[in-house]
Protein backbone atom coordinates (compact mmCIF):
# COMPACT_ATOMS: atom_id res chain seq x y z
CA UNK A 1 0.00 0.00 0.00
CA UNK A 2 1.11 3.09 -0.79
CA UNK A 3 0.88 6.34 1.26
CA UNK A 4 -2.18 8.04 -0.47
CA UNK A 5 -3.90 4.75 -0.16
CA UNK A 6 -2.93 4.57 3.73
CA UNK A 7 -4.65 7.89 4.03
CA UNK A 8 -7.57 7.44 2.24
CA UNK A 9 -7.79 3.87 4.83
CA UNK A 10 -7.30 6.09 7.94
CA UNK A 11 -9.87 8.73 6.52
CA UNK A 12 -12.32 5.94 5.66
CA UNK A 13 -12.25 4.41 8.98
CA UNK A 14 -12.95 7.33 11.10
CA UNK A 15 -15.77 8.47 9.19
CA UNK A 16 -17.17 5.18 9.72
CA UNK A 17 -16.27 4.94 13.31
CA UNK A 18 -17.69 8.35 14.20
CA UNK A 19 -21.01 8.03 11.79
CA UNK A 20 -21.37 4.45 13.89
CA UNK A 21 -20.66 6.33 17.01
CA UNK A 22 -23.35 8.88 16.57
CA UNK A 23 -26.00 6.65 15.57
CA UNK A 24 -25.65 4.12 18.72
CA UNK A 25 -26.06 7.70 20.79
CA UNK A 26 -29.00 8.86 18.43
CA UNK A 27 -30.62 5.56 18.76
CA UNK A 28 -29.98 5.09 22.69
CA UNK A 29 -31.26 8.34 23.67
CA UNK A 30 -34.43 7.65 21.36
CA UNK A 31 -34.81 4.16 23.01
CA UNK A 32 -38.16 4.42 24.66
CA UNK A 33 -39.62 6.11 21.27
CA UNK A 34 -38.22 3.60 19.07
CA UNK A 35 -40.29 0.79 21.18
CA UNK A 36 -43.44 0.24 19.61
CA UNK A 37 -45.06 -0.21 23.05
CA UNK A 38 -45.56 -0.29 26.63
CA UNK A 39 -44.80 -3.65 28.35
CA UNK A 40 -47.83 -3.35 31.55
CA UNK A 41 -45.22 -3.10 33.54
CA UNK A 42 -43.87 -0.48 31.88
CA UNK A 43 -47.37 1.41 31.56
CA UNK A 44 -47.04 1.53 35.54
CA UNK A 45 -44.65 3.64 35.53
CA UNK A 46 -44.83 5.80 32.61
CA UNK A 47 -47.31 9.12 32.99
CA UNK A 48 -50.02 8.75 30.62
CA UNK A 49 -52.94 11.34 30.17
CA UNK A 50 -56.32 10.21 29.19
CA UNK A 51 -56.14 11.66 25.82
CA UNK A 52 -53.30 10.27 25.10
CA UNK A 53 -52.91 6.99 22.51
CA UNK A 54 -50.73 4.58 23.47
CA UNK A 55 -49.83 1.02 22.60
CA UNK A 56 -49.56 -1.77 25.12
CA UNK A 57 -48.00 -5.23 24.55
CA UNK A 58 -48.11 -8.51 26.08
CA UNK A 59 -49.16 -11.98 26.51
CA UNK A 60 -52.88 -12.67 26.46
CA UNK A 61 -54.07 -14.32 29.81
CA UNK A 62 -55.07 -17.39 30.11
CA UNK A 63 -58.80 -17.83 30.35
CA UNK A 64 -59.33 -14.15 30.40
CA UNK A 65 -60.89 -13.58 27.36
CA UNK A 66 -64.65 -12.37 27.73
CA UNK A 67 -67.46 -12.01 25.23
CA UNK A 68 -70.09 -9.31 25.77
CA UNK A 69 -73.35 -10.99 25.10
CA UNK A 70 -74.02 -9.00 22.49
CA UNK A 71 -70.98 -10.42 20.29
CA UNK A 72 -69.37 -7.17 19.60
CA UNK A 73 -67.11 -6.27 22.77
CA UNK A 74 -64.96 -8.43 24.04
CA UNK A 75 -62.70 -7.36 27.20
CA UNK A 76 -58.92 -9.41 28.18
CA UNK A 77 -56.14 -8.90 30.44
CA UNK A 78 -52.93 -8.04 28.92
CA UNK A 79 -49.91 -9.71 31.23
CA UNK A 80 -46.61 -9.76 31.08
CA UNK A 81 -46.53 -11.93 33.62
CA UNK A 82 -45.04 -10.05 36.43
CA UNK A 83 -48.07 -7.12 36.05
CA UNK A 84 -51.87 -7.16 34.06
CA UNK A 85 -53.71 -4.69 32.86
CA UNK A 86 -57.30 -5.30 31.23
CA UNK A 87 -58.64 -4.21 27.66
CA UNK A 88 -61.94 -3.20 26.53
CA UNK A 89 -62.38 -4.01 22.55
CA UNK A 90 -65.15 -3.74 20.47
CA UNK A 91 -64.18 -4.68 16.64
CA UNK A 92 -62.92 -7.54 14.54
CA UNK A 93 -60.14 -9.46 16.34
CA UNK A 94 -57.12 -10.87 14.08
CA UNK A 95 -57.06 -14.54 13.30
CA UNK A 96 -53.73 -14.79 15.49
CA UNK A 97 -55.48 -13.45 18.20
CA UNK A 98 -56.20 -16.59 21.00
CA UNK A 99 -54.98 -17.33 24.63
CA UNK A 100 -51.29 -17.18 25.55
CA UNK A 101 -50.49 -15.05 22.54
CA UNK A 102 -48.35 -11.91 21.98
CA UNK A 103 -50.93 -9.06 21.27
CA UNK A 104 -49.96 -5.33 20.47
CA UNK A 105 -53.27 -2.98 21.73
CA UNK A 106 -53.57 0.87 20.71
CA UNK A 107 -56.33 2.73 22.92
CA UNK A 108 -56.54 5.04 25.25
CA UNK A 109 -56.37 4.72 29.50
CA UNK A 110 -59.73 4.97 31.11
CA UNK A 111 -60.14 6.56 34.97
CA UNK A 112 -60.13 2.81 35.76
CA UNK A 113 -56.69 2.27 34.46
CA UNK A 114 -58.07 -0.10 31.92
CA UNK A 115 -57.06 0.43 28.11
CA UNK A 116 -60.09 0.71 25.96
CA UNK A 117 -58.42 -0.13 22.52
CA UNK A 118 -59.37 1.42 19.16
CA UNK A 119 -57.03 -1.55 17.42
CA UNK A 120 -55.45 -5.15 18.80
CA UNK A 121 -52.86 -6.73 16.44
CA UNK A 122 -51.45 -10.08 17.10
CA UNK A 123 -48.02 -10.75 17.44
CA UNK A 124 -46.57 -14.49 16.16
CA UNK A 125 -43.44 -16.31 17.43
CA UNK A 126 -40.37 -17.25 15.55
CA UNK A 127 -41.25 -20.57 15.76
CA UNK A 128 -42.93 -22.55 13.08
CA UNK A 129 -43.49 -26.32 13.15
CA UNK A 130 -46.18 -28.56 11.23
CA UNK A 131 -49.23 -29.66 12.82
CA UNK A 132 -48.57 -32.99 14.37
CA UNK A 133 -45.32 -31.96 15.82
CA UNK A 134 -47.43 -29.06 17.78
CA UNK A 135 -50.03 -31.96 19.09
CA UNK A 136 -47.28 -34.39 19.98
CA UNK A 137 -45.47 -31.55 21.98
CA UNK A 138 -48.12 -30.34 23.72
CA UNK A 139 -49.17 -33.68 24.75
CA UNK A 140 -45.30 -34.97 25.50
CA UNK A 141 -45.21 -37.44 23.06
CA UNK A 142 -42.20 -35.83 21.32
CA UNK A 143 -39.48 -33.78 23.31
CA UNK A 144 -38.30 -29.69 21.85
CA UNK A 145 -34.94 -30.64 19.98
CA UNK B 1 -0.13 -11.36 -4.35
CA UNK B 2 -2.36 -8.36 -4.76
CA UNK B 3 -0.93 -7.78 -8.07
CA UNK B 4 -1.33 -10.77 -9.28
CA UNK B 5 -5.14 -10.60 -7.60
CA UNK B 6 -5.66 -7.33 -10.00
CA UNK B 7 -4.26 -8.96 -12.82
CA UNK B 8 -6.41 -12.00 -13.09
CA UNK B 9 -9.30 -11.13 -11.20
CA UNK B 10 -10.11 -7.37 -11.41
CA UNK B 11 -8.75 -7.02 -14.97
CA UNK B 12 -12.55 -6.28 -16.91
CA UNK B 13 -11.39 -8.22 -20.00
CA UNK B 14 -10.47 -11.92 -17.30
CA UNK B 15 -13.73 -10.78 -15.81
CA UNK B 16 -15.58 -10.94 -19.32
CA UNK B 17 -14.15 -14.11 -20.65
CA UNK B 18 -14.49 -16.14 -17.02
CA UNK B 19 -18.15 -14.93 -16.99
CA UNK B 20 -18.77 -16.02 -20.29
CA UNK B 21 -18.43 -18.89 -19.37
CA UNK B 22 -19.65 -19.11 -15.78
CA UNK B 23 -23.10 -18.12 -16.69
CA UNK B 24 -24.85 -20.56 -17.81
CA UNK B 25 -23.91 -22.71 -14.60
CA UNK B 26 -25.10 -20.09 -12.30
CA UNK B 27 -27.95 -19.31 -14.23
CA UNK B 28 -28.83 -23.43 -14.50
CA UNK B 29 -27.98 -23.93 -10.63
CA UNK B 30 -30.56 -20.67 -9.60
CA UNK B 31 -33.41 -22.72 -11.88
CA UNK B 32 -32.49 -25.86 -10.23
CA UNK B 33 -32.55 -24.55 -6.80
CA UNK B 34 -35.39 -22.04 -7.29
CA UNK B 35 -37.97 -24.70 -8.67
CA UNK B 36 -36.84 -27.11 -6.24
CA UNK B 37 -37.78 -24.56 -3.49
CA UNK B 38 -40.77 -23.38 -4.89
CA UNK B 39 -41.84 -26.61 -5.23
CA UNK B 40 -41.49 -28.07 -2.00
CA UNK B 41 -41.91 -24.95 0.00
CA UNK B 42 -45.38 -24.45 -1.80
CA UNK B 43 -46.65 -27.92 -2.07
CA UNK B 44 -44.72 -30.34 -0.11
CA UNK B 45 -43.57 -28.29 3.09
CA UNK B 46 -46.39 -28.97 5.92
CA UNK B 47 -49.09 -26.29 7.36
CA UNK B 48 -47.77 -24.46 10.54
CA UNK B 49 -49.68 -24.92 13.49
CA UNK B 50 -50.68 -21.43 13.75
CA UNK B 51 -50.63 -19.60 10.65
CA UNK B 52 -52.09 -22.80 8.38
CA UNK B 53 -50.98 -22.43 4.44
CA UNK B 54 -50.21 -18.44 5.02
CA UNK B 55 -46.76 -18.88 6.35
CA UNK B 56 -45.92 -20.05 3.36
CA UNK B 57 -45.37 -16.61 1.57
CA UNK B 58 -42.30 -17.06 3.74
CA UNK B 59 -40.33 -18.76 1.26
CA UNK B 60 -40.37 -15.51 -0.75
CA UNK B 61 -40.41 -12.95 1.94
CA UNK B 62 -37.34 -14.48 4.10
CA UNK B 63 -34.78 -15.28 1.10
CA UNK B 64 -35.78 -11.13 -0.43
CA UNK B 65 -35.07 -9.81 2.80
CA UNK B 66 -32.02 -11.66 3.93
CA UNK B 67 -30.08 -11.65 0.42
CA UNK B 68 -31.54 -7.35 -0.21
CA UNK B 69 -29.52 -6.82 2.78
CA UNK B 70 -26.25 -9.41 1.83
CA UNK B 71 -26.64 -7.13 -1.59
CA UNK B 72 -26.07 -3.92 0.61
CA UNK B 73 -23.22 -5.12 2.60
CA UNK B 74 -21.39 -6.28 -1.20
CA UNK B 75 -21.97 -2.72 -2.21
CA UNK B 76 -20.46 -1.27 1.12
CA UNK B 77 -17.70 -3.79 0.90
CA UNK B 78 -16.79 -2.67 -3.40
CA UNK B 79 -17.46 0.82 -1.72
CA UNK B 80 -14.69 -0.05 0.74
CA UNK B 81 -12.65 -1.26 -2.09
CA UNK B 82 -13.25 1.71 -4.49
CA UNK B 83 -12.46 4.46 -1.98
CA UNK B 84 -9.58 3.58 -0.81
CA UNK B 85 -7.55 1.65 -3.57
CA UNK B 86 -9.82 3.11 -6.80
CA UNK B 87 -10.44 -0.49 -8.34
CA UNK B 88 -12.64 -0.12 -11.21
CA UNK B 89 -14.21 -3.31 -11.21
CA UNK B 90 -15.11 -2.47 -7.54
CA UNK B 91 -17.15 0.51 -8.00
CA UNK B 92 -18.81 -1.53 -11.31
CA UNK B 93 -20.00 -4.36 -8.97
CA UNK B 94 -21.20 -1.38 -6.34
CA UNK B 95 -23.19 0.42 -9.18
CA UNK B 96 -24.45 -2.74 -10.70
CA UNK B 97 -25.72 -4.53 -7.32
CA UNK B 98 -28.14 -1.25 -6.50
CA UNK B 99 -31.00 -1.67 -8.64
CA UNK B 100 -30.78 -5.90 -7.81
CA UNK B 101 -30.89 -4.80 -4.40
CA UNK B 102 -33.72 -2.03 -4.00
CA UNK B 103 -35.80 -4.51 -5.93
CA UNK B 104 -34.90 -7.35 -3.36
CA UNK B 105 -36.46 -4.96 -0.51
CA UNK B 106 -39.33 -3.43 -2.36
CA UNK B 107 -40.19 -7.24 -2.25
CA UNK B 108 -39.46 -7.95 1.33
CA UNK B 109 -41.57 -4.86 1.85
CA UNK B 110 -44.61 -5.86 0.06
CA UNK B 111 -44.36 -9.99 1.10
CA UNK B 112 -43.93 -8.53 4.35
CA UNK B 113 -46.95 -6.05 4.30
CA UNK B 114 -49.25 -9.09 2.34
CA UNK B 115 -48.04 -11.51 5.43
CA UNK B 116 -48.86 -8.81 7.75
CA UNK B 117 -51.95 -7.81 6.92
CA UNK B 118 -53.68 -11.58 7.59
CA UNK B 119 -52.02 -12.39 10.34
CA UNK B 120 -51.06 -9.46 12.38
CA UNK B 121 -54.28 -7.17 11.69
CA UNK B 122 -52.31 -4.22 9.51
CA UNK B 123 -50.78 -3.75 6.36
CA UNK B 124 -47.98 -1.66 8.02
CA UNK B 125 -46.70 -0.66 11.15
CA UNK B 126 -44.03 2.06 12.32
CA UNK B 127 -41.78 -0.69 14.79
CA UNK B 128 -38.42 -0.70 14.26
CA UNK B 129 -37.55 -3.78 11.65
CA UNK B 130 -40.24 -2.70 9.33
CA UNK B 131 -38.97 1.27 9.75
CA UNK B 132 -35.40 -0.07 9.38
CA UNK B 133 -36.06 -1.87 6.16
CA UNK B 134 -37.99 1.03 4.67
CA UNK B 135 -34.36 3.35 5.62
CA UNK B 136 -32.92 0.40 3.46
CA UNK B 137 -34.84 1.14 0.64
CA UNK B 138 -34.68 4.68 0.62
CA UNK B 139 -30.49 3.94 1.09
CA UNK B 140 -30.76 1.57 -2.39
CA UNK B 141 -33.24 4.63 -3.99
CA UNK B 142 -30.63 7.69 -3.01
CA UNK B 143 -27.60 5.92 -4.07
CA UNK B 144 -28.90 5.15 -7.63
CA UNK B 145 -30.44 8.49 -7.72
CA UNK B 146 -26.98 10.05 -6.67
CA UNK B 147 -25.41 8.42 -9.44
CA UNK B 148 -27.79 9.26 -11.66
CA UNK B 149 -27.12 12.68 -11.48
CA UNK B 150 -23.23 13.16 -11.39
CA UNK B 151 -21.97 13.14 -14.78
CA UNK B 152 -18.11 12.55 -14.08
CA UNK B 153 -17.68 8.35 -13.88
CA UNK B 154 -14.81 9.33 -11.07
CA UNK B 155 -17.16 11.38 -9.29
CA UNK B 156 -19.91 9.50 -9.52
CA UNK B 157 -18.12 6.32 -8.20
CA UNK B 158 -16.75 8.24 -4.63
CA UNK B 159 -20.20 9.99 -4.16
CA UNK B 160 -21.33 6.27 -4.64
CA UNK B 161 -19.22 4.69 -2.46
CA UNK B 162 -19.56 7.06 0.19
CA UNK B 163 -23.25 6.72 0.63
CA UNK B 164 -23.13 3.39 0.28
CA UNK B 165 -20.46 2.97 3.26
CA UNK B 166 -22.17 5.63 5.21
CA UNK B 167 -25.28 3.60 5.00
CA UNK B 168 -23.99 0.44 6.41
CA UNK B 169 -24.77 1.61 9.54
CA UNK B 170 -28.64 0.53 8.70
CA UNK B 171 -27.42 -3.41 8.64
CA UNK B 172 -26.81 -4.28 12.52
CA UNK B 173 -30.02 -1.96 13.04
CA UNK B 174 -32.31 -3.59 11.17
CA UNK B 175 -30.69 -7.60 12.50
CA UNK B 176 -31.05 -6.15 16.08
CA UNK B 177 -34.12 -4.55 15.75
CA UNK B 178 -36.15 -7.15 16.86
CA UNK B 179 -33.98 -7.70 20.14
CA UNK B 180 -33.07 -4.13 21.18
CA UNK B 181 -36.35 -3.13 20.68
CA UNK B 182 -40.22 -3.97 21.50
CA UNK B 183 -41.25 -4.62 17.99
CA UNK B 184 -44.49 -6.21 16.19
CA UNK B 185 -41.94 -8.47 13.76
CA UNK B 186 -40.62 -11.65 15.49
CA UNK B 187 -37.51 -12.22 15.98
CA UNK B 188 -35.16 -14.70 14.15
CA UNK B 189 -35.73 -17.86 13.06
CA UNK B 190 -32.32 -18.73 10.87
CA UNK B 191 -29.86 -16.06 11.18
CA UNK B 192 -29.06 -16.66 15.01
CA UNK B 193 -26.17 -18.98 16.81
CA UNK B 194 -29.19 -21.04 18.51
CA UNK B 195 -30.89 -23.92 16.39
CA UNK B 196 -33.11 -22.93 13.96
CA UNK B 197 -36.71 -22.45 15.78
CA UNK B 198 -38.33 -24.58 12.44
CA UNK B 199 -39.00 -27.75 11.53
CA UNK B 200 -36.66 -29.25 8.95
CA UNK B 201 -39.42 -29.98 6.66
CA UNK B 202 -40.29 -26.69 6.32
CA UNK B 203 -36.55 -25.52 6.80
CA UNK B 204 -35.01 -27.05 3.69
CA UNK B 205 -37.44 -25.41 1.25
CA UNK B 206 -35.94 -22.16 2.68
CA UNK B 207 -32.72 -22.85 2.03
CA UNK B 208 -33.01 -23.69 -1.51
CA UNK B 209 -34.98 -20.34 -1.60
CA UNK B 210 -32.05 -18.81 -0.27
CA UNK B 211 -29.63 -19.96 -2.39
CA UNK B 212 -32.00 -19.64 -5.52
CA UNK B 213 -31.68 -16.00 -4.73
CA UNK B 214 -28.64 -15.18 -4.07
CA UNK B 215 -27.49 -16.98 -7.29
CA UNK B 216 -30.25 -15.22 -8.70
CA UNK B 217 -28.23 -11.89 -7.87
CA UNK B 218 -25.34 -13.23 -8.98
CA UNK B 219 -26.85 -13.91 -11.87
CA UNK B 220 -28.02 -10.78 -12.64
CA UNK B 221 -25.14 -8.96 -11.36
CA UNK B 222 -22.71 -11.04 -13.46
CA UNK B 223 -24.72 -9.64 -17.01
CA UNK B 224 -24.95 -6.18 -15.62
CA UNK B 225 -21.62 -5.80 -14.75
CA UNK B 226 -20.44 -7.55 -18.49
CA UNK B 227 -22.64 -4.59 -19.67
CA UNK B 228 -21.15 -1.57 -17.78
CA UNK B 229 -17.40 -3.43 -18.91
CA UNK B 230 -17.99 -2.91 -22.71
CA UNK B 231 -19.97 0.34 -22.47
CA UNK B 232 -17.14 1.59 -20.47
CA UNK B 233 -14.09 -0.09 -22.85
CA UNK B 234 -16.03 0.33 -26.06
CA UNK B 235 -13.14 1.59 -27.80
CA UNK B 236 -10.58 -1.41 -27.15
CA UNK B 237 -9.09 -3.74 -28.83
CA UNK B 238 -10.51 -6.98 -27.35
CA UNK B 239 -14.13 -5.39 -26.90
CA UNK B 240 -14.49 -5.25 -30.68
CA UNK B 241 -12.75 -8.58 -31.10
CA UNK B 242 -15.57 -10.34 -28.64
CA UNK B 243 -18.15 -8.05 -30.42
CA UNK B 244 -16.96 -9.72 -33.87
CA UNK B 245 -16.46 -13.67 -32.74
CA UNK B 246 -19.13 -13.66 -29.92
Amino acid sequence: MNRKQKTRLFAVISIFIILSLAAGLVLYALKQNINLFYTPSELIKAEITPEQNIRIGGYVKKQSVQYDPSGKQVSFIVTDHTNDISVNFEGVLPNLFREGQVVVVTGKLNPQRAVVANQVLAKHDEKYMPRQLAKDLQEGKRQAS
Amino acid sequence: MLHWFNQKFLSPKLFYTTTTRLLPWVGGAFAVCFFYGLITGLFIAPADYQQGDGFRIMYVHVPSAFVAMAIYMTMACSAFVTLVWRVKMAAICMSCSASIGAWFTFLALVTGSIWGKPMWGAWWVWDARLTSVLILFFLYIGFIALQSVITDPQSRDRAGALLAIVGVINLPIIHYSVIWWNTLHQGPTISKFASPSIAPDMLYPLMAMILAFFLFYFWILMLRMRNQIVLREIKSQWVSEVMQHG
